[in-house]
């Protein structure tokens, strides 16, 4: 099988302040996510702002440098210690997704040119062989070279913008595609288009995308994996659906309990808010005990490890593991 | 009560104007939370500005007019030129970024006692700052802050207690939530909802995400392209819709738990430039006919207090499946 996905002990640290006062804070801090899979899967990575999800894109994507650890995507180190893949076929392993598709291209620019000019820096093909490619990726997204040529990213919508985007990042054919909020800034009748484009891109050019958002509901429905993240941590991860319908960690029932959703309303109880994020990030043991209705004082001493559970989900609680321990 | 009545909203720019809100004719009840949902572009924030007259060049009202539910002192009618020296008192506004909001060099104790007039007492009003936020879970010392001191959730709060210390008659909240966390997102509405029902007044509130409608609105507007296509009770409009563009934003939103597959609508909506005749939803309806094309919907009660703006709201809607 495949390694989709690996991440050993990434760590980032941010540092903040002057030389007396500085402070460090731990984006990532010793996160380790396992997919392994013949078939290409999507992986969504779900927590609040701060949370660490946008570090953990842009290590995957070489744009800043993890402070240790290594990540591993198609079974080839692409990003700290061990990291050898060059420039080039990196871009044909790993390529993004941005949130804002109206930043993503300049409005100066005509859409059709940042398609060519990927295909010719990725393939080195001239002009005319190239529009092939761009064509072909065209096509996956369900539009065509003639509709793009010669247009500004002002005469499309968000929605079809991000779909041009989708197809920018299928010309070098890569492995994965780290979507970061790929959605958030398009119109809730536009949305799902993207999101049921992601999954028949997964059935018909076998690409594996990595999902990352705040947004649950978008995350059940096209997910096969899921981890969710807290003040840089991995709190649990495992099949999507087995911890959307069955929530193990209380961090990830206190975000579940807070969506709107349209099925159920919410009953009037305290929440829990968070203290101040930079203390969390420092904080020694598991950084959700302040906010967590379980707390014991091992909690505030030991950080949690992985408990594995019998339905392949990897939790990172101490109440939890115990709970096994007696079964 | 609001009463709406045509109104017509311009924008100048150097194309010429553009209706951004164009003959929106409602009435909206007092003692409601009355959500406004629609795409971007639609209307819904320019119609909330039209309402707390918030009138500033390139935004014009081109015609018509609202009526609010109260007089001025000297039995006046107000109006969207005089509603403003009520800001705040009478009528308040909770804005989306609350970081661009309140002054980043003034302390927050002092953006409350602002809008005062001279003589009043401050220090008798702080006092009863002071208690109003301890009931909204906020800390006394906060009021001794400067804003990027607390974190946005804190912030937002604060905008909402600024909105609410006066018990205004109407609340206007355009997308207060949207850009925090769902956990902090929960716990600002839950309080707004705690609060209108102490104040029994008029909350507006624009959101573009149905769920959070769906959790906190008594009441649904549903705008497109700078018309009004549906309003009715919440829990009507969720459950039997009558216009198609509603039913078909209502389904395309997955939900956790639901394996369903989900649609969503083709198309965009019509450039405001054109010129529109017909129903403007009818070039990306699957139900459109050339009478939609040709004839614009008149925006009428088709239930008790459920007005749709479709040609065929009154027959049932053939239901819209999404592909299985």
């Amino acid at each position: 099988m495949k390694t989709i996905l690996k991440t050993n002990d990434l760590h980032k640290v941010y540092r903040l302040g002057g030389l007396l006062n500085r402070v460090r804070i731990n984006a990532l801090d010793r996160v380790n996510l396992h997919v392994q899979s013949d078939e290409p899967v999507i992986i969504s990575l779900v927590g609040e702002s701060g949370s660490g999800k946008t570090t953990l894109a842009k290590v995957m994507l070489r744009l800043i440098e993890p402070s240790a650890g290594q990540a591993i995507v198609y079974d080839q180190v692409v990003a700290g210690k061990g990291a050898r893949t060059d420039k080039k076929s990196f871009l044909s392993i790993v390529q993004p997704i941005f949130q804002n598709p109206f930043e993503a291209f300049s409005s100066y620019r005509t859409v059709d040119t940042y398609l060519i000019r990927t295909a010719n820096k990725i393939t080195g093909l001239p002009t005319a062989e190239c529009e092939d490619l761009v064509e072909e990726a065209l096509v996956s997204v369900g539009m065509h070279y003639a509709d793009v040529l010669g247009k500004y990213p002002n005469q499309f919508s968000g929605g079809e913008l991000q779909r041009i985007s989708v197809a920018r990042a299928l010309i070098p054919k890569p492995g994965i595609i780290i979507a970061d909020e790929p959605v958030s800034m398009i119109d809730a009748s536009l949305r799902m288009n993207v999101i049921n484009l992601f999954l028949k891109l997964k059935e018909e050019t076998r690409t594996s995308f990595l999902y990352i958002t705040h947004d649950l509901a978008t995350a059940y429905y096209i997910s096969d994996y899921l981890a969710v993240m807290y003040r840089g941590t991995i709190v649990e991860f495992g099949h999507a659906r087995t911890i959307l319908s069955d929530p193990q960690h209380p961090y990830t029932q206190l975000l579940l309990d807070s969506v709107a959703t349209m099925n159920q309303k919410w009953t009037e109880t305290e929440i829990a808010m968070q203290d101040m994020e930079a203390t969390e990030f420092t904080a020694v043991g598991c950084r959700f005990r302040h906010r967590c209705p379980l707390a014991e004082e091992i909690c505030a001493e030991v950080r949690p490890g992985a408990t594995l559970l019998p339905d392949e989900r990897e939790v990172y609680c101490h109440v939890v593991e115990r709970e096994l321990e007696k079964v | 009560m609001i009463r709406l009545n045509q109104l017509v909203a311009t924008y100048t720019t150097v194309r010429g104007t553009v209706k951004a809100v164009d003959g929106v004719d409602l009435e909206i009840p007092s003692g409601n939370i009355v959500g406004i949902a629609g795409e971007s572009g639609c209307g819904k924030t320019t119609l909330l500005k039209v309402i707390y007259g918030d009138l500033v060049y390139p935004l014009a009202l081109d015609s018509g007019g609202v009526d609010y539910v109260f007089a001025d002192d000297d039995r006046q009618e107000v109006t969207t030129e005089t509603i403003q020296q009520y800001w705040f008192k009478r009528i308040s506004y909770i804005p989306q970024s609350s970081m661009s909001s309140l002054n980043p060099v003034v302390k927050i104790r002092k953006q409350f006692v602002d809008f005062l007039e001279p003589k009043a007492n401050k220090e008798e009003t702080l006092d009863r700052v002071r208690q109003f936020i301890r009931q909204l879970d906020l800390p006394a010392e906060a009021l001794d802050s400067y804003p990027h001191q607390l974190s946005g959730g804190m912030r937002q709060r604060m905008m909402v207690a600024l909105a609410t210390f006066f018990q205004p008659d109407i609340i206007l909240a355009d997308e207060p939530t949207t850009a925090l966390d769902v956990v902090v997102q929960k716990g600002i509405l839950l309080l707004l909802v705690r609060l209108q029902r102490q104040m029994q007044n008029t909350v507006l509130f624009v959101s573009h995400d149905m769920g959070v409608h769906y959790q906190i609105s008594h009441r649904m507007l549903i705008m497109y392209a700078a018309k009004a296509v549906e309003f009715g009770e919440s829990a009507e409009v969720f459950s039997a819709p009558l216009h198609p563009y509603t039913r078909m934003l209502i389904d395309s939103l997955p939900n956790i738990g639901d394996d369903h597959m989900r649609q969503g609508v083709s198309g965009r909506p019509p450039s405001l430039w054109d010129d529109l005749r017909g129903c403007r939803f009818a070039a990306r309806c699957p139900l459109a006919t050339q009478r939609c094309r040709d004839e614009e919907p008149a925006f009428i009660e088709h239930r008790p207090n459920h007005f749709a703006a479709c040609h065929y709201a009154g027959d049932e809607l053939p239901k819209v499946e999404p592909s299985a």
